[in-house]
């Protein structure tokens, strides 16, 4: 981030920094639903497209936002929806036919509080299983978080290049406090943060193309619809040409590519912050808005001389269970700070070595979790009472 | 080219059974596309979930096969995204106006030009023969084992109450006749539904004593009649095939096209 040069400073909104990140990745095709607290995303959008010659869709619901916008992946584009919990609820079958059917595509939900309608104007944590396990079936997922807007810029194109990368839907779990909160944004450059193209197939026409058929490095190579090479997308299992089979070997080689193509990438995909961990003792572990005030508890108490350390959790599936088993290897307590009833708590217990010392500081009352939340439990956990 | 052509032979034999009228209205449509001289590398076929919905797999175009109902919307980002291409959708009855009725209806009102090819054989085929919103009363179904009492959806109503452009209906019994309305759809700037009566014999015509494929062809021979024709004015029970609505109407695309210029211009 040094020698820039025209980069402007803006003070913006976290919505309004996602659609503008969206766009800075070189999203040609939005599609969405209103939806609080997400809808400045899609009215930012509904703004700016246009004026850049690319293209706005308003949908009858969220279903159909999806289904459009994979529609429009296939015919080339970058393309992105936004919604929150209920919006996200009704994607779930759709989020599974692009993962199914490999279609890049990034979809933003900005969580509020469930379940139901909740708390549509109050922040939560608690669709981070729902990311995870919401559409049925077997699979494997991505999803990225940030915890302020500079890092919600940079999370947002990384959710376009894995989503090319890796030809699947990238998921953008932020929350209603990281999504209406204002401060300072610093525009990176046009060529600051790498931009992934898309990857189309160098096969000529006239030769048999075979759209689901990996190259070497597990990478399937695109033909947008409209080109020379006409081929069959299914929701279904399918073979190489994406024709419905029911062939249990080729059943078998795909359910595997789907979930090792994601999994197998672990490392390239996991993104993550810390903070004076090297001598933590007590490690806690946040994500999103939380991190927040994770950050700012731990930052006090550093004041204090206690050995406080903070791991942010930048990509949350598939789940960094190795780096969170490393950076707490040394610790006494870890904390886990989020704004649900306890979901990635879980998973950092069946990582570390030593689950007995994995506790959860959360807050599910629709306020934000403060640094006070936080050093409540910490003097619990310590035997020095609340 | 010739029509075979069209056909993507290295997935066949097809899934649809002995009698079903979906081959019938395959032939057509591509008698149809033939006529109109289009390349298959400017079709997009979009489909969703059913019987009819397997149409994609067979024909050498763009070929999406979806969600239970959800082809339109699918459809609409696809010639949205990319207007120059002719985007065919064919659906099922209960695909296209049970599960998917919200999509058809915000089809028709936006008037995106998308032909909509409804194949109506006034049961879920697929699932084993379950009564749909077009199965009208009086239908035995798996679903409906004393018979249904649901009233049925008038498609042609609904379309045009809905703001399609271009609306009509045929049957895989006057297939010539069929062949010049998806022509007419096709070519058509808007949105165009088209109805097509498909028997099924499988599953409608074996518990509705409708008879065989033949006896059902015979049925529709007997109990449609065109659209003005003397026959229908005289008989009003009959069904009426032709067309029903042929508007020029702002196209939705093509008012994207006008945003864009203002955008631009600031």
């Amino acid at each position: 981030m040094t020698n820039k040069t025209n980069n402007k400073i803006a003070f913006v909104q976290g919505n309004e920094v996602c659609a503008e990140a969206a766009l800075y990745a070189g999203a040609g095709f939005y599609a969405g639903y209103p939806i609080t607290p997400s809808s400045e995303i899609m009215e930012h959008m509904a703004r700016r497209m246009p004026a850049m010659g690319r293209r706005f869709l308003q949908m009858e619901d969220e279903i159909a936002s999806l289904a459009a916008i994979i529609g429009a992946s296939l015919t080339g584009h970058k393309v992105m929806t936004a919604t929150s919990g209920p919006g996200f609820s009704l994607m779930q079958e759709t989020l599974g036919f692009a993962i199914m059917a490999e279609i890049p595509c990034v979809i933003v939900n900005v969580q509020r509080g469930g379940p139901s309608t909740g708390l549509p104007t109050q922040a939560a944590q608690g669709d981070v299983y729902q990311a995870r396990w919401g559409t049925h079936g077997d699979h494997a997922v991505i999803a990225l978080t940030a915890s302020n807007n500079q890092d919600l810029f940079e999370m947002t194109v990384e959710a376009f290049n894995m989503a090319e990368t890796y030809r699947t839907p990238v998921i953008v779990l932020i929350d209603e406090v990281i999504g209406h909160l204002r401060e300072k944004l610093q525009m990176p450059d046009p060529d600051e943060l790498e931009v992934v193209k898309r990857l189309r197939t160098a096969v000529p026409h006239g030769v048999d193309y075979h759209p689901y058929l990996p190259r070497e490095d597990g990478r399937l190579p695109m033909s947008d619809f409209g080109d020379k090479h006409r081929y069959n997308v299914t929701g279904l299992y399918h073979n190489m040409w994406g024709f419905p089979t029911t062939d249990p070997g080729v059943i078998d080689g795909l359910i595997h590519h789907l979930i090792d193509k994601i999994e197998n990438n672990l490392h390239q995909i996991t993104r993550y912050k810390e903070y004076y961990l090297s001598d933590a003792d007590c490690v806690l572990i946040s994500y999103g808005c939380s991190a927040r005030s994770a950050l700012h508890i731990v930052k006090n108490r550093r004041q204090r001389g206690m050995k406080l350390g903070l791991l942010e959790l930048q990509t949350l599936w598939p789940f960094p269970a190795g780096l969170v088993r490393e950076k707490c290897s040394g610790a006494q307590h870890i904390v886990v700070v989020e704004m649900n009833m306890g979901q990635v708590v879980h998973e950092v217990k069946r990582a570390v070595d030593h689950p007995e010392r994995v506790y959860l500081a959360n807050r599910v009352d629709g306020e934000f979790i403060t640094p006070t939340n936080i050093k409540n439990v910490l003097r619990v956990i310590m035997g020095r009472g609340v | 080219m010739a029509l075979q052509d069209y056909i993507r032979s290295r997935f066949f034999p097809h899934i649809w059974c002995v009698g079903c009228g979906h081959g019938t209205a395959l032939n057509a449509l591509l008698r149809a596309v033939e006529t109109l001289g289009l390349d298959p590398s400017d079709i997009v076929m979009v489909s969703g979930i059913g019987c009819s919905s397997r149409m994609p797999g067979y024909v050498d175009f763009h070929t999406l096969h979806t969600l239970h109902g959800r082809a339109l919307a699918f459809a609409t980002g696809t010639k949205m995204s990319k207007p120059e291409l002719t985007v065919l959708v064919p659906m099922g009855d209960g695909d296209a106006l049970a599960i998917g009725g919200n999509h058809f209806i915000h089809a028709c009102r936006r008037n995106i030009d998308i032909t909509a090819i409804v194949l109506n054989n006034r049961i879920y085929g697929m699932t084993g023969g379950q009564f749909s919103p077009l199965s009208g009363p009086g239908v035995v179904a798996t679903t409906a084992p004393y018979s249904t009492y649901d009233p049925a959806f008038d498609v042609m109503r609904l379309a045009v109450g809905a703001g399609a452009s271009f609306a009509a209906r045929g049957s895989t019994y006057h297939v010539v006749e069929l062949q010049q309305l998806l022509v007419k759809a096709i070519s058509h700037k808007g949105f165009s539904v088209i109805e097509v009566l498909s028997p099924c014999p499988t599953h409608f015509g074996r518990r509705n004593q409708q008879g065989d494929s033949v006896e059902m062809l015979e049925w529709l021979k007997a109990n449609t009649a065109k659209l003005g024709s003397k026959a229908a004015e005289e008989n009003p029970e009959l069904i009426t095939r032709g067309i029903f609505v042929e508007d020029e109407r702002p196209e939705y695309c093509e008012q994207y096209e006008r945003i864009l210029e203002q955008a631009r211009e600031g």
